[in-house]
């Protein structure tokens, strides 16, 4: 995993877990690596990860069962409002973008069904 | 935990630190940052009981480091082996010092960073030096492990070995880590606490995560950003 530097180290590994959570990657039930072990793998500080795996505790995301491990433990619901909270950060993220560009709403809007007609034949958006 | 307080040092001419306040955090991963002659070795060297400060005062867990040496692992940035021992023979000579040396963790490390007991210190390249000085040093389950400049000069395969040496054997909340370093990328996701120093002055210092949220920079963007300020 490559981090971006400029950005908390903590809460790319939490978004790292939403995204495989939101794609099936990882299911409720699932064991996820000790905090150990997934510091060795993806090479950061120890206490970095503890702070994101306690703040997935905290989310709801995982459990911890003593002696057991670190498991997924996320309700359907909250998974959906995890989706919709990474759709809406990826949206706020284009929207300013474009406005930064001077794009107005009515503009972008327009480009955006612009493009789905464009892409109609691939079936995608 | 480890503090300074208001502490002065100079060699000759040269103020290396000026009026220092500080403090490293017990069981942290502490980045000491700051380009040649900030006062990083000046800063360990005090902690390691090897310099006086002029005025001001350091303690290590409330104790004046002298009387805490054998709480504090120290990685000089100079080569300090002899060049006629093998590594097997520097491990003895380090075995014998130090009651808190793990022989468990030495065994496994040998391993872990490619190194050979009968390799002789003054036949191995810079990078194989640099990591039998991490081995000496990290296998001390010393509370306290300083690291002068532990990357500097070294092939950026090594770093990461030695890198991923210190995150595999970090004992975390009971092991404090203060890594002087001008290789600041290199430890962006090492370290937890950051200090700037610059001519003898703290320029910047905090959490690493909290800088980032803060600025929305990495720590060499911070870094750099601090001392274009300065000049």
């Amino acid at each position: 995993m490559e981090f971006n530097n400029s950005q908390p180290i903590y809460k790319q590994i939490i978004d790292d877990f939403k995204k495989k959570l939101i794609r099936g990657e990882l299911k409720k039930g699932d064991k996820i690596p000790s905090q150990r072990e997934y510091a060795e793998q993806v090479k950061v500080n120890p206490n970095t990860v503890q702070r994101a795996y306690r703040e997935m505790e905290s989310m709801n995301m995982v459990e911890t069962l003593r002696g057991q491990g670190t498991f997924i433990s996320i309700s359907a619901d909250r998974l959906e409002e995890i989706k919709m909270e990474m759709a809406v950060n990826l949206l706020d993220y284009f929207i300013s973008e474009m406005e930064s560009l001077g794009y107005s709403r009515e503009d972008i809007l327009k480009i955006l069904s612009q493009e789905n007609t464009n892409r109609e034949g691939e079936g995608t958006l | 935990m480890i503090e300074f307080k208001n502490v002065s040092k100079s060699f000759g001419s040269t103020m290396a630190l000026n009026d220092v306040s500080l403090v490293f955090p017990r069981g942290k991963i502490i980045g000491l940052f700051g380009p040649n002659g900030a006062g990083k070795s000046t800063s360990i060297k005090l902690i390691m009981g090897l310099n006086r400060p002029d005025r001001g005062e350091i303690s290590v867990d409330g104790e004046d480091p002298q009387n805490k040496k054998k709480n504090l692992a120290y990685l000089p940035e100079i080569d300090h082996l002899y060049s006629w021992m093998n590594i097997a023979q520097a491990a003895d000579f380090t075995r014998t010092f130090y009651d808190d040396w793990d022989e468990g963790k030495y065994r496994d490390l040998i391993n872990f960073l490619n190194l050979q007991e009968d390799m002789k210190i003054a036949k191995i390249s810079k990078g194989q030096r640099a990591k039998a000085k991490l081995l000496l040093t990290v296998c001390r389950r010393a509370p306290y492990l300083l690291m002068d400049e532990p990357l500097s000069g070294i092939d950026i395969l090594t770093r990461e070995e030695i890198i991923n040496t210190l995150i595999r054997d970090y004992r975390e909340g009971e092991q404090t880590i203060i890594i002087s370093t001008h290789e600041i990328a290199e430890v962006e996701s090492l370290v937890d606490e950051v200090i700037f120093l610059d001519q003898g002055k703290v320029k910047l210092s905090g959490n690493a995560e909290d800088l980032r949220i803060e600025r929305n920079m990495s720590l060499v963007e911070l870094m750099k950003e601090a001392f274009r300020n300065a000049n």
